[in-house]
C-alpha cells in the first residue's frame, strides 16, 4: 500500500511520503477509484485536511483501505457507507440525498437517468422499506439495520488493492 | 485503525500472540487460495469476458467449464473401471486373460453377431461415413458396448467381475453428477430464496449495495451502470404491472384465462407435431439404414442422420413459435421469460425421449416366436445396445457440427454484412445478441445425450469433453467478434441457479431411459458383458447371492417393505419438522420487525414529551 501511495506523489516528495498530502486530483487517478461514481464523496469523507481541499495523507489512505478491506466489520463499513451516501453532510439521508445516490448509480449521461415518476416511485419504495420512524429521512441506525439484512453489501463494499 | 491500535495496547501478551498468529495464518491461507486459483482452467479468459460483457455471460462460460470438468471426470471413471481392464485382458498384458462363457439356456440364434468391419478394398469415403455414423470399423472398437463381450477377466490372479463393474460405474457416474450439481446449486438456491423471501427489502439492497466497489475498468463500470438502471426500471415496472393485474375486472380475467388455455392447447399441438415427426423419422431411418445395398454415400449418410436433423429443426422452430405465442398471454416480463424457457427445455429434452422411445419400439417389436425367445428383434438388432450407442454418438457429432456451422456460416457473415452493407433491412436486423438461454439449452441438451449415451458407449464422455473444450473457444471468439453488448444485462446469481436447475432436469430425464434399458429390456445375448443375464440389472442379485448369508439377509432386509415404509415415514416427519421450524422463524422475524417499529414510535413520543416539558 505504501508503494501505491508513494507512486501518486511527484518525484521530489517521495522521501517524506509519510507526512506529505496528495491532492485530490492525483488520488482520483487510482484505478480503483477511477471508475467509481462515489469517488468525490470518498475523498471528502476520508480526507482529514483542514482547508477542505480533500487532499489525503498516508494515514487517510490507510484508513480508506482498511475500511474497504475484507477484515473490516460490517458495523464500520455501514458507518462509512452512510457518510459517503450523505451528500449534504447533514447526518441523515433525505430525499435529495437519495435522488443524487440513484443518479450516481445509473450513470452520468442524460439518457441513463430515471424519469421523474420512476424516481418518485423508487424513493417512495426505499423510504417505505427502511424508514422505521416514518420521518421521511433515514438516520444512521435505520441505515445500519437495512444494510445488515442486505446480502450483497459485504461483498460489494470492498476494494482490493 | 486507531481504535484497533488502542485495543492492542490493552491486551495481554497471550492475546497479542494469538491475534498476530491468526493474522499470519489468514495471510498464508489467502496466498494458498491465490496459488490454487492459478490452476483453474481458463481463469484469465473468463475474467476478461466478465469485464467486457457482464456477469450473466460470464456465468455461461463458467458453466461450460464446469461441464468440461464433469465430463472429464466421468470419462476417467468409465475408462479406469471398464475400458482399461477390458483392453488389458484382451491383449493379455500382465498375464491377464478373459473368459467368454457362452450363455446357457439361450437359443443359439440369439447369439449370432458379426459386426461388419470393412473387408477388402473399400472407397475412402467409407471410412468417413463410418466415422460420422459409427458403423463399419468403429462398431467393433471399444467405443461401443459390443466390444465389452467379456464375462470375467483375470488380471494375474485377481478375478475382475466386469459386468458388475460396468453397471456400478454407470451408477457411480450418475450419482457423481447428481451430487456435484446439487452441491453447486445449493449456493445459488440459498441466494435465490433470500432474494424471494426478502421481496420487501429488494430496493434498499439494490440501491445501497448495488455498486460493486471493485470495478476498475471503465467499460465494466458502464456495463454496471446500465445493468443497475435496467434492474431498477424493471422492478418498478413489475410493481406497476402487479398493480394493474390486481385492478383487473372479472370480465377481463375471464377473457385472459380463456386465451391462455387456448394458447396452451396450441403449444401442446406443436409439441405433438414435433414428437410425431421425430418418431416417423427414426422409424424411417432405422428401416432404410439396414438396407446394405444402398451404396450412395450421401443418401446413406442423410438417412443415418435423419433423426438428428429432425430433432435439430424441431429444437430451432419450436422456441421461435413459443416466444411468438407468449406475447398474447399477457404475463409479467419475468414470468414470460421463465415460461418460454421452461417450454423450450421441455421440447429439447422430450425430443430425445421420443427418439429413444421410437428406437425401443423398433427393437422390441417381435412378431415371430423365435424373436420372442430372445426378447428383442434379434435379426435387425443382434446387439441393440450398440445401436442405441450409435444413435447417441450420431446425435452428439451432429450437434457439434451444427454449432460450428452456425457460428461459421451465420454469425460471421452477419457481422460482415452489417459492417459493410448499409441497406435498411440489414441494419434493422443488426448484430446478434449473445442469447444466453438458447446457448445454455444447447449445451444442456448435449450433456443429456452424453449421460444417456455413456452406458451404451463408454468412451462418449471423452468426445463430449473435447467437444465442449472446442465449443468454449468457438463461442468465445464468436462473442468477442460478432456480438453486440446486451441491452438487457442479466443477473448472475439467478442465472447460475437456473442453469443448474435445467441441468438437473436433464439428468433426471436421463435416469428414465437408462432405468428402463437396464432393468426392463432384455440385454442382448450376442454381445456385451450382460450376455448371461436376463436384463442388465440381473447381475446385482446374482452377485448378492454370492455373499455370505448374514450379509445377504441384511441386504434383503434393506430392500424389503418392512424397512422402506418406516424409513419413508421418518423422512416425512423430518421434513414436516423443518417446514414448521421455517414457519416459526418467519413469525419471529415478523414480531421483531413490529417491535422495531414500536421502538421508533416510542422514541418519537418521548422526544415530543421532552420538548413539551422543556417548554413549560
Amino acid at each position: 500500500a505504501y508503494k501505491r501511495f508513494s507512486e501518486l506523489l511527484p518525484k521530489e516528495e517521495r522521501e517524506n511520503a509519510c507526512s506529505a498530502r496528495v491532492p485530490k486530483s492525483r488520488i482520483l487517478t487510482l484505478p480503483e477509484l477511477r471508475a467509481n461514481p462515489f469517488q468525490h464523496r470518498i475523498c471528502r469523507v476520508f480526507s482529514t485536511s483542514d482547508d477542505g481541499d480533500d487532499s489525503m495523507s498516508f494515514e487517510d489512505f490507510l484508513d480508506m483501505l482498511s475500511v474497504f478491506s475484507d477484515s473490516a466489520t460490517s458495523d464500520i463499513k455501514s458507518h462509512y457507507a452512510f457518510r459517503i451516501f450523505d451528500f449534504d453532510d447533514d447526518g441523515t439521508l433525505d430525499r435529495k440525498d437519495l435522488e443524487k445516490l440513484v443518479n450516481c448509480l445509473t450513470g452520468q449521461g442524460e439518457e441513463s437517468r430515471l424519469s421523474n415518476a420512476e424516481m418518485e416511485q423508487l424513493i417512495q419504495n426505499i423510504l417505505e422499506e427502511s424508514d422505521i420512524d416514518k420521518d421521511g429521512t433515514i438516520n444512521l441506525s435505520e441505515f445500519q439495520h437495512v444494510v445488515s439484512r442486505s446480502p450483497d453489501f459485504a461483498s460489494s463494499f470492498k476494494i482490493v488493492l | 485503525r486507531d481504535c484497533q491500535q488502542a485495543d492492542i495496547k490493552h491486551l495481554s501478551g497471550w492475546k497479542q500472540w494469538k491475534r498476530s498468529s491468526s493474522k499470519s495464518l489468514k495471510k498464508v491461507l489467502d496466498e494458498v487460495k491465490e496459488l490454487l486459483s492459478y490452476l483453474e482452467l481458463w481463469r484469465h479468459d473468463i475474467h476478461s469476458i466478465e469485464g467486457k460483457f457482464g456477469t450473466g455471460i460470464q456465468s455461461y462460460f463458467s458453466f461450460l467449464r464446469f461441464l468440461v470438468l464433469l465430463n472429464f471426470i466421468i470419462f476417467i471413471l468409465m475408462f479406469s473401471f471398464v475400458t482399461l481392464p477390458s483392453i488389458i485382458s484382451k491383449y493379455g498384458i500382465f498375464n491377464s486373460s478373459f473368459a467368454k462363457t457362452p450363455p446357457e439356456n439361450i437359443e443359439p440364434h440369439c447369439t449370432v453377431y458379426k459386426p461388419s468391419g470393412n473387408k477388402g478394398l473399400v472407397y475412402f469415403y467409407t471410412y468417413l461415413k463410418d466415422l460420422l455414423s459409427g458403423t463399419g470399423f468403429l462398431e467393433g472398437t471399444s467405443l461401443f458396448y459390443g466390444y465389452y463381450t467379456i464375462d470375467a477377466a483375470w488380471l494375474s490372479v485377481l478375478r475382475y467381475n466386469l459386468p458388475l463393474a460396468y453397471l456400478l460405474a454407470t451408477f457411480a457416474y450418475l450419482a457423481l453428477s447428481l451430487l456435484w450439481i446439487i452441491k453447486r446449486s445449493v449456493e445459488g438456491f440459498k441466494q435465490n430464496l433470500v432474494h424471494h423471501e426478502d421481496q420487501f427489502q429488494s430496493y434498499c439492497n439494490k440501491v445501497f449495495a448495488g455498486w460493486d466497489f471493485c470495478i476498475t475498468d471503465p467499460n465494466a463500470a458502464r456495463l454496471k451502470h446500465r445493468s443497475l438502471q435496467y434492474e431498477l426500471q424493471t422492478d418498478l415496472e413489475e410493481e406497476r404491472l402487479k398493480q394493474k393485474i390486481a385492478d383487473r375486472t372479472m370480465k377481463e380475467k375471464l377473457r385472459i384465462y380463456s386465451l391462455r388455455i387456448f394458447i396452451n392447447v396450441i403449444v401442446i399441438a406443436v409439441l405433438s407435431g414435433c414428437f410425431y415427426s421425430i418418431y416417423r423419422a427414426t422409424v424411417f431411418s432405422q428401416e432404410n439404414s439396414n438396407d446394405v445395398s444402398n451404396t450412395n454415400f450421401q443418401a446413406n449418410l442423410l438417412v443415418q442422420y435423419l433423426p438428428s436433423m429432425v430433432i435439430t429443426l424441431a429444437n430451432f422452430i419450436a422456441p421461435q413459435i413459443f416466444s411468438f405465442l407468449i406475447r398474447f398471454e399477457d404475463y409479467s416480463p419475468a414470468f414470460e421469460i421463465r415460461l418460454t424457457l421452461m417450454r423450450c427445455v421441455f421440447v429439447r429434452l422430450a425430443n430425445i425421449g421420443v427418439l429413444l422411445f421410437s428406437l425401443w419400439s423398433q427393437i422390441s417389436y417381435c412378431a415371430t416366436s423365435k424373436c420372442k425367445a430372445c426378447g428383442y428383434n434379434y435379426e435387425l438388432y443382434p446387439c441393440w445396445e450398440s445401436e442405441v450407442g450409435k444413435e447417441m454418438y450420431k446425435l452428439m457429432i451432429f450437434d457439434f457440427i451444427i454449432i460450428l456451422a452456425v457460428t461459421l456460416f451465420v454469425d460471421f457473415p452477419r457481422k460482415l454484412l452489417v459492417t459493410h452493407c448499409s441497406c435498411k433491412p440489414i441494419q434493422w436486423c443488426g448484430l446478434q445478441e449473445f442469447g444466453i438461454s438458447d446457448n445454455v439449452l444447447e449445451i444442456v441438451y448435449g450433456q443429456t445425450i452424453c449421460w444417456i449415451g455413456t452406458f451404451f458407449s463408454p468412451l462418449l464422455p471423452a468426445i463430449a469433453t473435447i467437444k465442449y473444450f472446442i465449443i468454449f473457444y468457438v463461442k468465445k471468439v464468436s462473442l468477442i467478434h460478432t456480438c453486440k453488448t446486451a441491452a438487457r444485462p442479466i443477473r448472475a446469481s439467478s442465472s447460475n441457479f437456473f442453469f443448474l436447475v435445467v441441468l438437473l432436469i436433464g439428468l433426471v430425464l436421463a435416469f428414465i431411459p437408462l432405468g428402463i434399458s437396464i432393468a426392463h429390456i432384455p440385454s442382448s445375448k450376442a454381445c456385451g458383458p450382460f450376455r448371461s443375464f436376463n436384463t442388465s440389472w440381473a447381475v446385482v442379485p446374482a452377485t448378492v447371492l454370492g455373499f455370505p448369508t448374514g450379509l445377504q439377509q441384511v441386504l434383503h432386509g434393506i430392500a424389503s417393505e418392512a424397512f422402506a415404509v418406516p424409513f419413508f415415514m421418518v423422512i416425512c416427519l423430518i421434513m414436516f419438522y423443518f417446514i414448521a421450524l421455517a414457519g416459526a422463524h418467519k413469525r419471529v422475524v415478523e414480531q421483531l420487525r413490529e417491535q422495531l417499529v414500536m421502538e421508533g414510535r416510542d422514541k418519537l413520543f418521548l422526544i415530543r414529551k421532552i420538548t413539551e416539558a422543556q417548554r413549560h
